[in-house]
């Protein structure tokens, strides 16, 4: 059987968010149970989390999360990674096996930064370093592939039900201030861990429920300013849609989703003037990045988490709010398991942006 | 012995029992098939001098008349047919190079017919065209590489001039003086009502159709025909023609008696004067000339109206393509072998260029691999027959289509492909009064638009059953395209899977 990759998988899934906007960290107990709870929207084939604040003691360190076929794979590797940075520390990510995950890569994770001399000489900015080496290793080397390589942040993914694999990464001893996941149903799937969400480039991790139907406008899109996407999946041309429109190109988170999920011509109608510029603006030079089709989809970065939907709703999303906690999941049960009388509960609109920012950011 | 080789292509048959001696065929046919017998009181018919236009039979009152293919046949020859012998004939016997009219008709691989359109099932939903929006508004011209925000998310680019299509269709360059003052007429007034462009081809422009201006496509090619600032300004978009998919590397020719007093205003020549267009822009001799008409034009109208650049579809498209991008243009239309015409050597409209799909998809990928292709529109044409050639032409990467062999049978061309004997019986390609005016704008007009709502509703239906409301997520988008009985070079080529893949 063929892997994401080589064969572009549909799948159905679960997602769910948490977030303490005051930056206060908690275990990933909670993120666990959310996501649990929507067990009959996975189907054992891939689960995974993203928590952003694990890694306070090497905060300024790019975190490298590797899955390795074996020892071979990761000795070659391990000579690329000692070439293009300094390792602080290698180490095996701890894991607990347990009668659901009886099998897995081998899985690593290196604490690094850039070397300086191979920085100042590849002419390229830190992130666009990290970013080119992260695609050299997922397109060239055979056996290995980067799961995660943010700062102080790190994702935890595999092939099972989500529960299973937060329980086999141990993220009861992690805290993060915000975690978000993913339970998936793929329709077809060989069972690679690396096929398994969220997806992540340097800070960014994504989590997206759905199968868009502009996938190939997307890709050729987002090809030509030197993505290369290698899993042929949604989540990772919205990931690479967000790096390019915010990294690359400065945007504002906010001006990002009106790129994404562009208002409606006919909204666009209704505007003032200077409002309809900018609107159609957007729509003639970004027509290939607006992602159509059903989704529903959590970004995570350091500076906190943005939800958002299709621009009809073609898939559930609810958020809610208790104090500094901002929730967001496929389902309202999965909210509230976790957080059982929230403030406000609600449906956002489709294209209506969920954005919670961590204060002191 | 006679070397008047060779017998009517065509039989005209004609029901005695039903015939009433009315006329009407002679009078309608600007052929002069059919006269009155004064001796026998029945009407006859000179076979050799039909074209199948179907006129007469469309307006026989009685029915009494049927055209059929002449059946008598050489003897038969796969290498031989009966055409190739026939041409040697004719120009035995004139010394003459072939003519011909319309697309070429050819049996070459037609790659739409060869292409098939997903559906979503189950895993994502299709969206219903009647209950939810469903855009196809198109905005061609030139896009800056990215936009720049302020810090209020105030856009702070300046954005090229563009022309916004509620379709992505087009009426192609078809110019007065090939066609019919009322059938520009309908072009021209269908497109304003419909939110799109046509265009005026390389005749100039009547003063009475500046009115339709914002619709105008006004064109500027190599015999520079009415070209004049006011004319300039007058359109929405400027396009230079290079070339034609009908006849690619060669010039046209008006002859002289289609140049009446209104063609001759249009075209700023003598009246009865041949109107020819050089193969070449002799002021275009290399990419770097083109560049500076581009630049020329934009100046002329002082940068509020986007320039177009019209290519055929040959062998070295995608790097012609990349040069022209490169040179400032903001729109590429790229015209396939198959493309119409009024008059065309039958030799060079058979033999030269290549299909429209083939060119589109290398072009689009090309452009792509230099990361330049969202930075200008892409147009193609050369047969467009359906909304579902359409929907697989942006589906490869094209941004509009243009449309104008469709767009002449929708206002009565029966595809007799003798546009250049000037004697359209059906007041489409001709300047004869008395055929001009069996045209009816009105009518005319109306059916365009018909054509045109009818292809948009089935582009709706189309993109709704792929989970898409937005024709810009369609663009491009070559998942949604599957391949049916093409081999791995043309699949490749084109850039998409095999059925079943």
């Amino acid at each position: 059987m063929i892997k994401e990759g080589q064969v572009r998988i549909p799948s159905g899934c679960a997602i769910s968010g948490i977030l303490n906007r005051k930056g206060k960290r908690f275990s990933g107990d909670t993120i666990i149970k959310s996501i649990e709870l929507m067990h009959d929207r996975s189907n054992g084939l891939g689960g995974g989390f993203a928590g952003y604040g694990i890694y306070p003691e090497f905060a300024d360190l790019y975190a490298l999360h590797l899955f390795y076929d074996d020892m071979g794979a990761k000795a070659n590797v391990d000579e690329f990674i000692e070439h293009h940075f300094e390792i602080e520390k290698a180490e095996v990510i701890p894991t607990k096996k347990s009668k659901e995950i009886p099998t897995s890569p081998l899985i690593w994770r290196y604490f690094v930064y850039p070397r300086k001399k191979r920085l100042d000489k590849s002419g390229l900015d830190e992130q666009e370093y990290m970013a080119q080496f992260v695609f050299k290793i997922n397109d060239g080397f055979k056996g290995a592939y980067v799961f995660s390589s943010g700062k102080n942040m790190g994702a935890f993914k595999g092939v099972g039900f989500p529960e299973d694999i937060g329980r086999f990464f141990k993220l009861d001893t992690y805290n993060a201030y915000l975690w978000t996941s993913h339970g998936r149903f793929p329709t077809n799937t060989p069972g690679w861990w690396g096929g398994a969400h969220p997806f992540t480039l340097l800070n960014w991790s994504v989590v997206h429920n759905g199968e868009i139907s502009s996938y190939d406008a997307n890709r050729r899109f987002v090809e030509m300013f030197g993505y290369k996407c290698t899993l042929m999946t949604d989540t990772e041309v919205i990931t690479y849609l967000f790096d390019l429109l915010v990294r690359k190109h400065g945007m504002s988170l906010k001006e990002a989703v009106n790129v994404v999920a562009a208002p409606f011509w006919r909204e666009i109608e209704l505007l003032s003037d200077e409002e309809k510029q900018k609107f159609e603006a957007i729509r003639g030079v970004y027509g290939s990045a607006l992602v159509n089709g059903p989704f529903s989809v959590i970004l995570g970065y350091e500076g906190g988490m943005l939800a958002l939907n299709d621009r009809i709703k073609l898939r559930s999303l609810v958020a809610a709010e208790k104090d500094e906690m901002l929730y967001v999941a496929s389902e309202e049960a999965a909210i509230r398991i976790v957080c059982e009388n929230p403030d406000r509960i609600w449906a956002p609109r489709g294209g209506e942006p969920i954005i919670g920012l961590v204060e002191d950011n | 012995m006679s070397l008047q080789l060779g017998w009517p292509d065509y039989l005209v048959e004609r029901d005695e029992n039903r015939c009433i001696q009315c006329e009407v065929c002679a009078k309608q046919c600007a052929n002069e098939v059919h006269k009155l017998d004064p001796d026998t009181g029945k009407m006859v018919a000179d076979e050799a001098k039909c074209v199948n236009c179907h006129r007469c039979v469309a307006l026989c009152p009685t029915r009494a008349l049927k055209i059929r293919v002449n059946d008598l046949e050489f003897k038969p020859n796969a290498n031989w047919t009966s055409n190739s012998i026939k041409e040697i004939y004719k120009q035995a016997a004139t010394g003459s190079v072939l003519l011909s009219g319309m697309g070429n008709p050819k049996p070459f691989p037609i790659y739409w017919d060869k292409m098939l359109i997903n559906a979503s099932q189950v895993t994502n939903p299709s969206i219903d065209p009647l209950r939810e929006p469903m855009e196809t508004g198109v905005m061609l011209g030139r896009k800056p590489a990215k936009l720049e925000f302020d810090k209020n998310g105030k856009l702070l680019t300046k954005m090229p001039p563009q022309i916004k299509l509620s379709v992505p269709l087009m009426f192609s360059a078809m110019s007065f003086g090939s066609i019919s003052r009322n059938a520009h007429e309908a072009l021209a007034r269908a497109a304003t009502e419909l939110g799109i462009l046509y265009n005026t081809g390389e005749g100039g422009l009547a003063k009475e159709f500046y009115q339709y201006g914002q619709n105008t496509i006004v064109q500027v090619a190599s015999g520079r025909f009415g070209v004049h600032a006011e004319y300039l300004n007058t359109g929405a978009m400027l396009e230079i023609k290079i070339g034609q998919g009908a006849k690619p590397g060669i010039g046209g020719h008006l002859p002289g008696e289609k140049v009446g007093e209104q063609v001759s205003m249009a075209r700023m020549i003598p009246q009865g004067s041949d109107a020819i267009s050089p193969a070449p822009h002799h002021d275009i001799y290399s990419i770097e000339d083109l560049r500076q008409l581009i630049y020329s034009l934009k100046e002329a109208t002082n940068y509020t109206k986007p320039v177009s650049v019209k290519i055929a579809a040959v062998h070295n498209a995608p790097a012609i393509a990349s040069g022209i991008a490169r040179a400032g243009a903001d729109v590429i239309a790229i015209d396939g072998f198959r493309g119409g015409t009024g008059a065309a050597p039958q030799r060079v409209r058979d033999n030269v260029g290549i299909p429209i799909e083939l060119a589109l998809a290398a072009v689009d990928q090309r452009l792509r691999e230099e990361s330049i292709r969202h930075e200008v529109s892409l147009v193609v044409a050369g047969s467009i027959r359906s909304s579902a050639d359409v929907v697989k032409a942006i589906a490869l990467g094209a941004d509009a289509c243009y449309i104008g062999s469709s767009a002449l049978l929708a206002i009565g061309c029966h595809m007799c492909q003798t546009c250049y004997t000037g004697k359209c019986n059906w007041g489409i390609a001709t300047q004869r009064d008395d055929l001009v005016k069996r045209l009816n704008p009105d009518v005319a007009t109306q059916r365009l638009v018909n054509l045109v709502n009818a292809w948009h509703h089935e582009i709706d239906e189309m993109l709704g059953g792929m989970g898409i409301n937005a024709i810009e997520s369609l663009r491009g988008n070559r998942l949604m395209l599957r391949g049916l009985g093409l081999n791995q070079k043309e699949l490749d080529v084109l850039g998409i899977k095999h059925a079943g893949e």
